[in-house]
């Protein structure tokens, strides 16, 4: 009966230079896997390598040698003595193996919990190991499982609906103040490295039109070139307020650039079409009084952060939520994994009795050439009916047991009462 | 059989309207879907209520407070879920379930028997005058959720909550767009059943207009949404003022409706209380 083994490191584990060390390049990562595969101990193979683990999942029929085989691969691979490295890996197989896995795909074990992205390297990996068919029937079972688990999660839990960063909480708001952000204007004034990346994440978010402003000309039309926006004097600010529907402003200015009473007539200009401010700047360049203007919403970089950690917070209660989906689903998987192994334990120790039966019974007949049909019969059945109340016993309580989670240790002791691995 | 079926569909809309808010307390997505199935065949039920009812009575079953009320609610569950296909905002839901809700149990407790129709209300003006204001009312019966909402939501991202039941809540846009909508439609409406009203009114009492309390505070209600609409037309009020003048005009809708009848003597009163 194979098993599946992991030989493993993360983030936890392992410092990002010996992590960096052992990744496996996207790039010919087939090559690994049929590597891997090639081992001598190894049935099946999968190789997860993410900026944040590297993981091996493979089946094997000899745990112990399998993972030997495994330590080795990545030495070797990497050019890397074992010895090097061997303290940061961690090794599980069996119901810790399945919880694992279904943790990282759920990403409740990621560095930033309920982050998106880990699915999707897993099923990237995934994808690789099916097409250079290095997977089985224990490897795709099992990832199948995770993949419909981590699905569970992310619609049971809201686990992955929040902004943790403070540049992604202020798309979320955004979102919250507009229907949607296509089509939509966005202004940044000054040119902090935080602006850009709010800038970036409202373009991915469908934002259409990046407008620059900023003190200094040359800086100006320099970001705009680079989100192929439009770059407008400073003293066109207030056209620019009109034209805009988000603002980021972080300039170094030591004081206000943006006054109340100059938003209470812009909004006005613009039909009350609401305004939303981001200041990131510090000291402020907002007065932080425009929030009180009827349609304008103001954030400063506090408030994100704010935001941001109440979202974290939330985040800790759906992954409790979360883990006890996945343990449900742990246990689940195992009890089928087990009953794998029952089925053919009892087949296979009711065809030797059968085997038996047989052998011993041809031997007497060969005793008694002369025994009747009738005599021949009762031979036969008192046989059958010995070995049927032999078996009696042990099937009906594998059948009982191997439901709950004992049922391993019954199949052990049944095959090896009966020494059913000889053949 | 038709009082029957109204059990049957205060029930719906009573499993609707809890589904509703366990979504709107522990964001249970498929909650949503589940409440807005109960409350469809909520509908479906009350349609065939109202169809029996109307072969029993052999008029339009909307003279009494229990068939109007049950027909208000009806109205206002119908245009939630034909608003529902176009703007994707469950949480609406929400607020207007336990809506509708308050409206069929009030009706539950009145005399449901069928009123002898007084020959004066004995017309085809009856359905039409009747329908046109019963589905502007329930049009504003959604904008005053949707400004229920934007108020809350708005005063969630001004305060920087913006977590929580804020992450629930539709943006502040879409809610002020749902306003808007309303109001366009529920106002020609709205004056389209005043008109209706009046022409039967020539008809049945021989005078357009005979400044009857339900005559004035249509008026009055009439006068507030034209406002809102010139206001939003002329000078863009949106968002939070948008949102009261909803708030505010819908009282005034909940007060043509009840409070004449219930507080004020007049014409209109309902076919029970004048025998």
């Amino acid at each position: 009966m194979k098993e599946v083994i992991l030989v493993g490191l993360n983030h936890r584990t392992a410092h990002v230079e010996i992590r960096e060390r052992i990744a496996f390049p996207e790039e010919g990562l087939d090559r690994y896997m049929k590597a891997l595969y090639n081992l001598p101990n190894l049935a099946e193979g999968l190789i997860l390598s993410t900026c944040n683990r590297v993981e091996i999942y493979a089946a094997t029929k000899d745990p112990e040698k399998g993972v030997e085989d495994i330590k080795g691969f990545l030495a070797q691979e990497h050019h890397l003595s074992l010895s090097e490295f061997e303290d940061t890996l961690y090794v599980l197989q069996g119901e810790e193996l399945v919880k694992h896995l279904f943790r990282v795909a759920s990403s409740l074990d990621s560095m930033v919990v309920g982050e998106p992205q880990i699915l999707g390297q897993i099923k990237g990996a995934y994808r690789v190991a099916h097409a250079s068919k290095t997977t089985g029937t224990l490897l795709n079972k099992l990832l199948h499982k995770a993949f419909s688990v981590a699905k569970r999660v992310r619609t049971e839990t809201s686990i992955g609906n929040r902004a943790v960063s403070v540049s992604f909480v202020a798309v979320e708001l955004a979102k919250k103040i507009f229907a949607h952000l296509e089509g939509r204007e966005v202004l940044i004034i000054g040119a902090g490295e935080m602006c850009e990346l709010a800038a970036q994440h409202l373009v991915r978010a469908g934002v259409q039109k990046i407008l620059v402003t900023n003190r200094t000309w040359e800086r100006a039309i320099e970001l705009a070139e680079r989100f192929h926006g439009e770059a407008l004097p400073f003293s066109e600010l207030p056209h620019a307020l009109l034209r805009a529907d988000i603002i980021i402003s972080s300039t170094g200015s030591p004081d206000v650039i943006v006054r109340k009473e100059e938003v209470s007539t812009i909004i006005r200009q613009r039909k009350q079409r609401p305004l939303f401010f981001i200041d990131i700047a510090v000291p402020r360049d907002i007065d932080p009084q425009v929030n009180t203007i009827d349609n304008v919403y103001l954030y400063d970089i506090d408030d994100l952060q704010g935001v941001a950690e109440a979202n974290i917070k939330d985040r800790q209660h759906e992954a409790r939520k979360a883990e006890t989906i996945v343990a449900t689903e742990v246990e689940q998987f195992c009890r089928w994994y087990q009953s794998l192994e029952l089925v053919p334990t009892i087949v296979s120790l009711q065809e030797k009795m059968e085997e038996m039966r047989k052998k011993e019974l041809a031997k007497t007949l060969t005793a008694f050439p002369k025994c009747s049909d009738k005599e021949h019969r009762a031979m036969e059945a008192l046989s059958e009916a010995i070995v049927k109340k032999i078996l009696h016993g042990p099937i009906t309580l594998l059948k009982k047991q191997g439901r709950n989670s004992e049922g391993e240790s019954y199949v052990d002791v049944v095959k090896k009462l009966f020494q059913l691995d000889e053949e | 059989m038709n009082v029957y079926l109204f059990q049957v569909t205060l029930i719906l809309y009573l499993c609707g309207t809890i589904t509703y808010l366990i979504y709107l307390i522990f964001t249970y997505e498929r909650a949503a879907w589940v409440g807005r199935y109960l409350l469809g065949l909520g509908f479906i039920s009350h349609c065939l209520t109202f169809i029996l009812r109307y072969i029993e009575a052999g008029h339009t079953p909307v003279v009494n407070l229990h068939e109007s009320l049950s027909f208000f609610a009806w109205m206002i569950v119908g245009f939630f879920l034909l608003m529902r296909s176009q703007y994707k905002v469950e949480i609406l839901g929400a607020f207007v379930s336990p809506l509708a809700l308050l409206l069929i149990i009030w009706a539950a407790v009145l005399p449901k028997a069928i009123p002898t129709l007084p020959p004066a209300l004995k017309s085809w003006w009856l359905p039409i005058h009747v329908t046109f204001a019963f589905v502007g009312d329930a049009i504003f019966a959604l904008a005053f959720c949707a400004g229920v909402i934007y108020l809350i939501q708005e005063r969630l991202v001004k305060s920087k909550r913006a977590g929580g039941v804020s992450q629930r809540l539709p943006s502040l846009e879409v809610l002020d767009e749902i306003n808007y909508r309303a109001l366009t439609i529920g106002f020609p409406l709205l004056t389209i059943g005043i008109i209706t009203g009046a022409v039967w009114a020539e008809y049945a009492w021989g005078s357009y207009w005979s400044w009857d309390p339900k005559e004035t505070w249509s008026l009055i209600t009439w006068l507030l949404y034209a406002a809102l609409l010139h206001q939003r037309l002329r000078v863009g009020w949106r968002g939070k003022k948008a949102a009261i003048m909803a708030i505010v005009g819908f009282g005034a809708v909940l007060f043509t409706f009840l409070g004449v009848n219930l507080l004020l003597e007049g014409l209109h009163t309902y076919v029970q209380w004048s025998g």
